[in-house]
């Protein structure tokens, strides 16, 4: 038997309903891991105590036979889902000392179907960020290594210390949330399997907001069927978001298997960008070469529009954080800092000390395009932009049943790198941010190394709800690419 | 023709349009499931959603969404089948998320209009621009602390309809009566209690003046208005103060003003530091309000019966006067309570006691039509008595009195003071001899012509027979004996 953190979720799940292995071991083995590991800084938060609780309860359900579909599952949950009694921190100072009330929908839903809880993953301030340095709680450092490099190099954000957690085998599977790549970037740049579901897939309830029409919580696994297996539990019609979808959660782990004789396959021409790396294209090219042996048709299709998505992309994220975040006033929960002058100078002082610089830009950038005056040259316009895209999209739908892209224009970069020029971090999200603005989802598969050594993703964008033959494609390129490379640090 | 104000240098026209915010009357706040209930300890009504707590999602409540439909179909107007929230977003330490979601591009409820009545009887069209939905923000409380302001959030998240008049108003009178009415008919819809006291209903009284025939001049908003009277002050003063401005040379600037009240006069809002800029964008938590056409039709079906029909029902069905229909009609309830006199009975008869004796009753007691010391019913019995003749109507407003202060039956208190009418022709007979006899010069004196006497007559019969003697009987009685 592997080491019970070199397991898959499918695998933990066959072995603990057969009582093989015990959730405590499984558990145990996950926290001795994630505390010898903690240089990573992939947790803010370890709940050891709560994780030997759940698994204490989960092998008495195993025992009685009453397993649930996640049972006995150690998790790790990005620190912008409020769990109830756990201090939630979206790893920013201005929620000093909250500990949330209240449990958001996604991980009751996980609770509820047997998963245990290893704790809060680090992510970028208020997820803001692609490379998980933005965090308050200090960055997230990447289990791979550059070949002849000793440099830490960043997770990607900015679900990073989700992704780092699961490649270095600190947690089976994670939750992340993506607004305009943050679970498929970090998934591409350590390795692992991450699906932004459909918008209104998962409830955004209890999910601290970045920007309300973007986000959407998704898992972060280290095979494409351990993700689907958490994305079916995490899924689901919740009254109390009135953006989730009323339609059926259907079984996706069935779907990985499928295959993809006979689908069409779109390739964007846009996509190709100039300065692309060698690796990137080829393997991208071969990406489409090993679905075409598998069946499918490629075509090449265009997606007029894309090379606007990600200038709208961030005056809309913006433009809606600016307002998600004036509730971090320091009046009624988090940081207060009061220099006792009236209530501007307190939330002056509170927001200044509270919120990073990253945060603190966009809430400017978002705050300007707002205003009166810019709002039809900046918000309108970029509404009407975001309209288009969907409608390439749209069109595309008639042509093809999915859409290969690559998931990141580079791979894993070191920290202290791209950091002077906040534009060139934005552009890491090139491929991914259209899936958010068309509310499609879109999975990145680990499907091969860099020149350097470092894993790369491709990415497959379906039609809205059709998470199945995204999962059938991305299982697919995970059979043809044998991606079996290890990170240096791991369990 | 209209109002005028006589200025120094000629006459000037009113120009107002008033933009109300009326609570909704619903169990639970636009977006959340917190209670909605007036005077509750602060603090105590206010859900994770309404404190704007991290992740928390607003969820439209349907019957907030209703009352604003059937208030808008009440005004006659427009229903937009798709409107949106959107955000308005302004610091303040008693709005917790920052914004209020509000309906800024497209309301719930287009174009209406309302007829107000006017004292000299003439009716007038006002026009309703829009009606919208908002939340309504909490309360900061400046006088508990020396320097901290405590803030109380029960009614942060409450449903607000923002009814927006055009500016069609030409008279303070006008004025009093758009706001009467409009208050009328969200009483009527129970979408609204209307009770500005305690602030369910605030008015924003826009105003300017011109010269008759021009165009519009600059306006100025006199703010948080808080009763009908105040109102119609309003427009009066900031009228004049806006006629002197012009007439001394000056130019009157757009701006918030509140009315005092205490000295008549409205006088500029303190202006805020920094100009605000609310940056309204569509709310991105809630799908666009989309509305099933027939849904609409069946709240339009159920709609109850609205003050001018009721009005128009009642002069038709009942034969009452103009104006003895409105009157009747201006509360619901004292509606119902006069259907529930009149059915079946004498209307008129029904209308006048309930505006005569009841409403009478009413006021010395301080009760209201709901809380009233009689019953519809029992009042109906009362009438009952009259019709059949049991008791004279002179009788029965003492059987009435006894009504109002024990909450007797009317026939119970008939039997035991022995008030029941006598009808005995030789009972009366004997009263008339009697009366005839004690005054035999007044007798003489009819009897040379002095006609006018008969009701002296009439009069002494009736206390003689301690009013119980049938009025008809008594005048048949003494017409013979004169005669």
């Amino acid at each position: 038997m592997s080491k019970p953190t070199d397991l898959t979720i499918a695998e933990a799940r066959d072995l603990l309903s057969r009582r093989a292995l015990s959730a405590r071991e499984l558990t145990e083995a996950h926290l001795s891991a994630a505390e010898r590991l903690s240089s990573l800084n992939a947790f803010i938060t370890l709940t050891a105590e709560r994780a030997l609780r759940d698994a204490a309860r989960s092998d008495e359900r195993l025992a009685r036979g009453e397993a649930r579909p996640l049972e006995g599952i150690p998790l790790g949950i990005k620190d912008l889902f409020c769990t109830e009694g756990i201090r939630t921190t979206a790893a920013s100072r201005i929620l000093d000392g909250f500990t949330p009330p209240y449990e958001s929908t996604v991980t009751r839903k996980l609770w509820e179907a047997g998963a245990v809880c290893l704790g809060k993953t680090n992510l970028d301030e208020f997820a803001m960020g692609s490379s998980n340095t933005t965090s308050a709680f200090g960055h997230v450092v990447n289990p791979w290594r550059r070949r002849g490099d000793n440099r830490d190099l960043v997770p990607g954000g900015s679900s990073g210390g989700s992704a780092a957690a699961v490649a270095a085998r600190l947690c089976l599977g994670a939750t992340a949330t993506d607004t305009g790549g943050s679970i498929r970037q970090p998934a591409a740049f350590t390795g692992t399997v991450g699906i932004k579901p459909t918008y209104g897939r998962c409830s955004r309830w209890g999910i601290i907001a970045f920007a309300s029409s973007l986000d959407q919580a998704g898992p972060i696994a280290r095979t494409v069927r351990d993700a689907a297996i958490l994305l079916r539990a995490m899924s689901g019609f919740d009254p109390k978001d009135s953006t989730s979808a009323d339609v059926p959660v259907p079984d996706f782990e069935a779907a990985v298997g499928r295959g993809v004789q006979g689908l069409k396959i779109g390739v964007p021409k846009e996509y190709r960008l100039s300065g692309m790396s060698a690796a990137i294209i080829s393997l991208w090219e071969r990406g489409a070469a090993w679905l075409r042996e598998a069946g499918a048709e490629i075509r090449e299709i265009s997606l007029p529009h894309t090379k606007y998505a990600l200038p709208c992309y961030y005056i809309i994220a913006p433009a809606e954080a600016s307002s998600n975040l004036a509730r971090y006033d320091g009046v009624r929960f988090g940081l207060r800092v009061d220099p006792g002058g009236d209530l501007d100078d307190l939330y002056a002082a509170t927001r200044a000390a509270g919120f990073g610089a990253e945060v603190r830009r966009r809430i400017l950038i978002g705050t300007y395009v707002l205003s009166a005056g810019y709002y039809d040259a900046y918000y309108l316009k970029a509404q009407k932009v975001r309209a288009l895209i969907a409608r390439d999209f749209d069109r595309a739908w008639a042509e093809v049943d999915a859409i290969l892209t690559p998931a990141t224009p580079t791979s894993a970069f070191a920290i202290g790198e791209k950091q002077d020029d906040p534009v060139t971090m934005y552009l890491n999200d090139v491929f991914t941010v259209t899936a958010n603005l068309a509310g499609l989802p879109g999975i990145s598969v680990p499907a091969g190394l860099d020149e350097g050594g470092l894993p790369l993703g491709l990415q497959v964008i379906g039609r809205p709800f059709d998470e199945e033959t995204v999962f059938a494609v991305a299982g697919a390129i995970e059979r043809a690419a044998g991606f079996d490379a290890l990170p240096a640090v791991r369990a | 023709m209209g109002y005028i104000i006589e200025g120094r240098t000629g006459p000037w026209e009113i120009v107002c349009g008033l933009e109300v915010h009326a609570q909704v009357i619903s169990k639970s706040k636009l977006f959340s499931g917190a209670a909605t209930s007036f005077g509750a300890a602060p603090n105590t009504q206010v859900s994770f959603v309404d404190a704007a707590f991290p992740g928390m999602l607003p969820v439209p409540n349907r019957e907030c969404i209703a009352q604003a439909i059937r208030t808008g179909l009440g005004l006659k107007a427009q229903i937009n089948l798709w409107s949106r929230f959107d955000r308005k977003n302004y610091f303040y330490a008693d709005l917790p998320a920052g914004y209020q979601i509000s309906q800024y591009q497209h309301p719930i409820v287009g174009r209406g209009e309302i007829t107000v009545e006017l004292a000299d009887g003439t009716r007038r069209n006002i026009g309703i621009t829009r009606l919208h939905l908002e939340q309504d923000a909490g309360k900061s409380l400046h006088d508990q602390h020396p320097t901290k302001s405590y803030i109380d959030l029960n009614r942060a998240g409450v449903a607000l309809m923002e009814i927006v008049s055009e500016p069609d108003i030409r008279s303070p009178e006008e004025a009093g009566a758009y706001l009467t009415k409009l208050r009328q008919i969200l009483r009527y819809l129970g979408t609204c209690d209307g009770n500005m006291e305690e602030g369910s209903l605030r008015a924003d009284v826009n105003i300017s003046v011109r010269r008759p025939g021009e165009g519009y001049r600059t306006r100025c908003e006199v703010k948080n208005v808080n009763s009908i009277r105040f109102v119609m002050q309003a427009v009066e003063a900031e009228a004049r103060r806006q006629v002197e401005v012009w007439e001394s040379g000056g130019e009157v600037v757009q701006e918030t003003r509140l009315f005092d009240p205490a000295r008549g006069v409205t006088r500029p809002m303190r202006t805020k530091e920094h100009a605000h800029d609310y940056r309204y964008f569509p709310d991105p938590d809630l799908l666009p309000l989309e509305l099933d056409p027939e849904w609409v039709e069946e709240l339009r079906r159920t709609l109850p019966e609205l003050p001018d029909a009721k009005a128009e029902r009642f002069q038709r069905d009942y034969q009452l006067s103009a104006y003895d229909a409105r009157v009747l009609v201006a509360e619901r309830a004292t509606a119902d309570y006069f259907e529930a006199v009149a059915r079946g009975r004498d209307a008129k008869l029904a209308a006048n006691w309930v505006m005569g004796e009841l409403f009478a009753a009413l006021n010395r007691t301080g009760r209201t039509i709901e809380t009233s010391p009689v019953s519809a019913d029992a009042l109906g019995r009362l009438l009952d008595l009259i019709a059949d003749e049991t008791i004279s109507g002179r009788i029965a407003k003492q059987v009435f009195e006894e009504m109002v202060e024990t909450g007797a039956d009317p026939a119970a208190i008939v039997d035991a003071k022995g008030l029941r009418q006598v009808k005995d022709t030789g009972a009366i007979e004997a009263a008339v001899a009697q009366v005839l006899a004690a005054n035999a010069e007044k007798v003489a004196e009819y009897k040379a012509g002095k006609d006018k006497l008969f009701g002296f007559f009439v009069g002494q019969v009736m206390k003689a027979m301690g009013g119980k003697g049938n009025p008809a009987l008594v005048n048949e009685v003494l017409k013979r004996a004169l005669g």
